[in-house]
């Protein structure tokens, strides 16, 4: 008779690495159809380029290591790492933006640290913000919300934008991008930002651009509630812990409603910080990545608030409209001096001696 | 002349300051955006190493030890500096397009490693030498780099070249592809970096394989199967 000896611990994880990020994509979902809503089917294309490139280059990848590339495919990983910068790209950027970015993002970020759970930073944000150093003008050539555009992007004119430039009528993205007045109109960051440096006051923003006609501007407060919803569901699910996304809402609700309480004229309101750009998104989908962000709880609660006044930060003071994709990174790289500095204490260590 | 010979490989491959020491990576990651400005950077270290190996080998019996790092610095700030003047007299646009960094060649830590771990002990022949090795290793490196980030970058070659070499270089100016949307992080400092990764990687492979052809395959013995199945 054999004893079987299991080592410890003794206690089992419910669900696998494939497993969680099914729960991921699954819970996208409502995200992806109110993005296919708002601006049109282009993201279900580049949903598909981002699969297609990042699982081919990931299967390069490891084959150059030696490794198996069925175990390597088979934790999905890069399967969210594609949806979310998919989703994070303006919907009809050129087909070789998130080609780009996906190889980068599998091959650089992920596989030459040591693959899964080894990266430093989180692979879609550092592809992200490759492309948005790389090509500013693809990466803010942002579609109009479909209650602002004269033509609905349907899934053949989406495919002929992002593989040739233009429709099969003969638009460029730019005239897409008109609204019914011709001038071509920005993301609710993009305005407010550009209007704040011209030294216009928020409500003087707000009343003579059109994309404001709801919370968080037309199309983009309603996509944010759905990443909202489909994170609530995470969080239920234990997917992942509350910590990170209360501490990236309120690092920015915080600071931002001390400004709007101070100087209403001069900053960005809640509402908007709150409901547009990729709020939550990020702080949902993007800043729980479980590899390259704190691990303890109060760590997470850490690494969350520094991510969200950094957006703060650099929605009110920096060079870009939106800032998540850098705070995110920034705070990769905080993780080790966070984690060191809310270790857990072991039980029977610590205490007063 | 075989010391010659080893100098040479260890400059230019087994002990090369961009690539195996990582010294002097200031320079090396800000100005090689071009194959231009990489060549006029690494053309200017070299010689300054390659004086001050010099100079430092000859007063070497005379410097004491304690203040010699300091008398070092003096004597590769002064080749600096002829450089520098040499550079604003004949090729003034390349020292604008270099700006800062050929000043800056005096903290370049290759020249003081040099400095201190071989023209301070050995005599001037070799360390003159050995100058010439450090620093064509070093400039390969850095033309290396700026050929890649400038392809990427921009696609093209070369582009500039009459700054650093005359008039007539202006017909080696290549493009290699028109580039309607440059990938703009090849050009910015993070691209420098990501692309030296890949280079120092390039460098220990072929190192790896080279190790792994120099052990010959022990020989292995057949016999021949003298019984039936």
């Amino acid at each position: 008779m054999t004893f079987k000896l299991a080592a410890s611990p003794h206690t089992h994880q419910k669900r696998s690495t494939q497993q969680v990020m099914r729960w991921v994509y699954l819970c996208m979902i409502p995200g992806i159809i109110l993005h296919h809503y708002f601006f049109g089917a282009g993201v279900w294309l580049q949903m598909l380029l981002a699969l297609i490139v990042g699982l081919s280059a990931e299967a390069i990848a490891v084959k150059l290591r030696g490794r198996s590339i069925r175990t390597v495919w088979r934790d999905h990983t890069t399967v969210v790492t594609a949806l979310l910068l998919a989703v994070s790209i303006p919907s009809l950027a050129p087909w070789w933006v998130i080609s780009i970015g996906m190889i980068f993002a599998i091959v650089v970020v992920k596989q030459v640290y040591g693959g899964v759970g080894q990266n430093l930073f989180n692979p879609a944000m550092a592809g992200y913000v490759v492309l948005l150093i790389s090509f500013p003008v693809q990466m803010s050539s942002w579609p109009l919300a479909t209650e602002l555009a004269q033509q609905r992007v349907d899934l053949s004119t989406a495919a002929s934008l992002i593989f040739s430039g233009y429709t099969p009528a003969g638009y460029s993205l730019e005239q897409l991008r008109m609204g019914v007045d011709g001038l071509t109109m920005a993301t609710p960051l993009d305005a407010l930002r550009n209007g704040l440096t011209a030294q216009f006051t928020t409500p003087e923003i707000f009343a003579s651009q059109a994309i404001f006609g709801a919370v968080g501007g037309i199309g983009w407060g309603w996509l944010n509630l759905a990443w909202l919803a489909g994170g609530l569901i995470l969080v239920q699910q234990r997917i992942i812990s509350w910590h990170i996304p209360v501490g990236v809402l309120l690092g920015l609700a915080v600071p931002a409603a001390i400004f709007q309480l101070f100087n209403p004229d001069t900053s960005i309101p809640v509402s908007i910080h709150l409901l547009s750009g990729a709020t939550m998104l990020g702080a949902f989908f993007i800043a729980t990545d479980p590899v390259s962000a704190a691990t303890s709880n109060r760590g997470r609660l850490w690494f969350g608030l520094l991510i969200g006044v950094l957006v703060f930060i650099i929605r009110s003071f920096g060079g870009y409209p939106d800032g998540m994709a850098f705070a995110v990174l920034l705070a990769n790289m905080c993780v080790p001096i966070i984690d060191k500095y809310t270790q857990p204490i072991a039980y029977g260590h610590g205490g007063k001696s | 002349m075989n010391e010659y010979k080893e100098l040479t490989w260890q400059g230019l491959w087994e002990n090369n300051p961009a690539l195996v020491q990582l010294l002097g990576l200031c320079p090396l990651l800000a100005v090689t955006s071009t194959v231009t400005n990489a060549l006029g950077l690494g053309l200017a270290t070299l010689l300054v190493l390659v004086g001050s190996n010099v100079t430092v080998s000859l007063v070497r019996d005379y410097v004491p030890k304690e203040i010699r790092i300091p008398i070092f610095v003096m004597v590769i700030a002064t080749f600096v500096t002829m450089i520098q003047l040499l550079l604003k007299a004949y090729l003034f646009s390349l020292d604008q397009a270099l700006g800062i960094f050929i000043p800056l060649i005096v903290t370049n830590c290759a020249i003081i490693g040099r400095a201190e771990a071989y023209a301070s002990k050995n005599p001037w022949r070799q360390s003159a030498f050995d100058g010439v090795m450090m620093g064509l290793g070093f400039t390969l490196v850095l033309v290396l780099l700026g050929a890649i980030r400038e392809v990427l970058g921009n696609g093209t070659l070369f582009s500039g070249a009459e700054l650093l070499l005359g008039d007539w270089a202006q017909s080696l100016s290549l493009t290699l592809f028109a580039v309607e949307h440059p990938l703009l992080v090849a050009i910015l400092p993070p691209g420098a970096f990501i692309v030296m990764g890949f280079i120092i990687a390039a460098k220990n492979k072929i190192d790896a394989v080279r190790q792994a052809r120099a052990v010959k395959p022990e020989k292995t013995v057949t016999r021949a199967r003298v019984t039936a199945q």
